[in-house]
């Protein structure tokens, strides 16, 4: 090997490590900007903004648990993405488990009006939702907007899990029915325990679809104590005084949920992802 | 299920055409014609919206390439790799509101960045990232650039992952270059992904990003980050407008509509050998 290659790749080897580096660092930037100033007094953090707290104080998060109503938003939000995600879970199961493995007429048809219903925006849906709602006196209701949330979560839900249950042999199946099974009884007894991992992944993924959703919340969550903690955190920018401090401790808890879910279910929130992407 | 589905999809695009041909006139519909499109197309608030949301577009080609280029990196299995994945993608994760509102903070006047630029000497850098109207959209789109790139490496690293090793070793003994390997390789294996995350980043363009500019701008200032989808929120829920909010969601279901219809395509075409049992 000549000298100028063993040279070339040295310095290919510094540049990309040199990319990658920055990149992260400008991944982790902002959420190290939120952690060392939620533990910051207001005057450190006016003298003090990139380093870390030289006195850590968690006066912030008591302060931000008590104001602004917080605790409750925050169980409203906790009310909807679980109503949503168990809601729209029993249905998408019950709903893929016919497409993969029934036959009725227009199945194909449906399954792919399913599919382009993906990637439809809900800006398109709320005005016409929200007239539907009023006349059928679901806004500012759990059970309206959570039935909102069921819809726009579903077609992505039934995709993921019609494609686990396709992957099940159906000789399993067809032992089952030998042995007496009754169709819901092969579901239950047999495709529900073998999709624990697809479950999962629907879970994380969808509960953080519906924690971090705003424009559905801001329109059919209007009473002040229905807001959501997405929606509580945006009006925190229009105030003229700000304790930053304060909101990043705010933030911080309201992200905390989300992280820790991410954590626990890392491995099927990438495969979710990517097999609603790639296939 | 199609109960649901009809409710949230199929019968409130009925009576959203529906609505955008009508006004409300002494608590009555009455049928108006192109009416409401016409306003729309002589508000200039509407204009600046759409316009917007085309300069937008600009970042799905710096978001494909940032994505590439980093999947790529990480595949060459450089050292760490896997730690890096996770907090590339630690953005996409976050709430955009949280996100929004700590990058508002960041870039405030007196923020973090300008302390930054000015303690290196660069004071004439420390600009009203957010604060001007020239300068705000730009802002808004390095955001979102920030928060979506990591989707892209992910979905490109796991589809590289799956490709043979045997095709990148037999090109490196054949001596083949990193570029002529990137661009023979890695880029026609990953066309089809490729194509998908520019698809879904274009409507996400055009019709997701209402969340960025709500939290960061909310359209401001003097509504240069006005965006299509912030234009219906006000007109039909701050304004009370309804109508003429109609008429601008089916523009935009239009436009996404042709969209996804190509997205649908792509993804049928991927998934041809995999036939429908």
């Amino acid at each position: 090997m000549k000298p100028s290659d063993k040279l070339g790749r040295w310095v290919g080897r510094i540049v990309r490590q040199a990319v990658v580096i920055l990149a992260t660092l400008m991944s982790l930037f902002p959420v190290y900007f939120m952690v060392v100033s939620a533990f910051k007094t207001r005057g450190e953090y006016i003298a003090n903004k990139w380093g870390l707290p030289t006195t850590p104080i968690l006066d912030n998060f008591a302060i931000a648990f008590a104001g602004e109503k917080f605790l409750i938003r925050f169980a409203n939000s906790t009310i909807l993405t679980v109503g949503s995600v168990g809601i729209s879970l029993i249905i998408a199961c019950l709903a893929a488990y016919a497409f993969a493995r029934m036959d009725f007429p227009g199945k194909r048809a449906i399954f792919n009006v399913l599919l382009s219903l993906m990637v439809v925006p809900p800006v398109v849906m709320l005005v016409p939702l929200f007239v539907s709602m009023v006349r059928l006196k679901l806004v500012n209701t759990y059970p309206g907007t959570i039935l909102i949330y069921v819809g726009l979560l579903l077609p992505f839900s039934v995709y993921l899990m019609t494609n686990f249950f396709r992957t099940i042999p159906r000789e399993i199946m067809e032992a089952a029915h030998i042995d007496g099974a009754s169709s819901f009884g092969v579901f239950w007894r047999i495709m529900m325990p073998l999709s624990a991992p697809a479950v999962i992944t629907l879970i994380v993924v969808n509960a953080l679809w519906v924690w971090n959703e705003l424009l559905i919340a801001l329109v059919f969550m209007q009473k002040d104590e229905l807001k959501t903690l997405m929606v509580g955190i945006t009006a925190l920018r229009s105030k003229h005084y700000v304790d930053i401090p304060v909101t990043m401790a705010g933030l911080f808890i309201a992200t905390l949920p989300i992280v820790v879910l991410y954590m626990f279910g890392q491995k099927y929130f990438i495969r979710g992802l990517v097999s609603g992407a790639v296939k | 299920m199609t109960v649901a589905l009809l409710f949230v999809f199929g019968y409130p695009v009925v009576r959203l055409i529906m609505m955008s041909f009508q006004r409300t006139s002494k608590g009555q519909e009455v049928f108006v014609g192109l009416t409401n499109y016409m306003a729309l197309f002589q508000d200039e608030v509407f204009i600046r919206a759409v316009r917007n949301n085309l300069t937008l577009v600009l970042n799905v080609p710096i978001m494909v390439a940032a994505a590439l280029l980093l999947a790529i990196f990480l595949f060459e299995r450089i050292r760490g790799w896997k730690i890096y994945q996770t907090t590339l993608f630690l953005p996409y994760l976050l709430p955009i509101v949280v996100v929004g509102l700590i990058f508002s903070y960041i870039f405030q006047l007196s923020g973090v960045l300008n302390e930054a630029l000015i303690a290196i000497g660069l004071p004439q850098l420390a600009l009203d990232w957010l604060g001007s109207p020239k300068l705000a959209l730009w802002t808004i789109m390095f955001v979102i650039i920030w928060k979506e790139v990591g989707l892209g490496v992910v979905l490109f690293l796991a589809r590289l992952m799956s490709v043979e090793e045997e095709l990148f070793d037999a090109a490196r003994i054949d001596g083949a270059s990193w570029w002529r390997i990137q661009w023979h390789i890695t880029i026609p294996q990953l066309s089809t992904v490729i194509e998908f995350f520019t698809v879904i980043s274009v409507i996400t363009m055009l019709s997701w990003v209402f969340n960025y500019v709500y939290v960061m701008t909310a359209g401001g200032p003097g509504n240069s980050t006005m965006v299509t989808e912030l234009y219906v929120y006000l007109q039909g829920f701050r304004y009370n407008q309804m109508n003429l909010a109609a008429a601008a969601s089916v523009l935009i279901l239009v436009i996404t509509g042709i969209l996804i219809f190509v997205q649908f395509r792509l993804r049928e075409r991927a998934g041809e050998e995999e036939t429908f049992a």
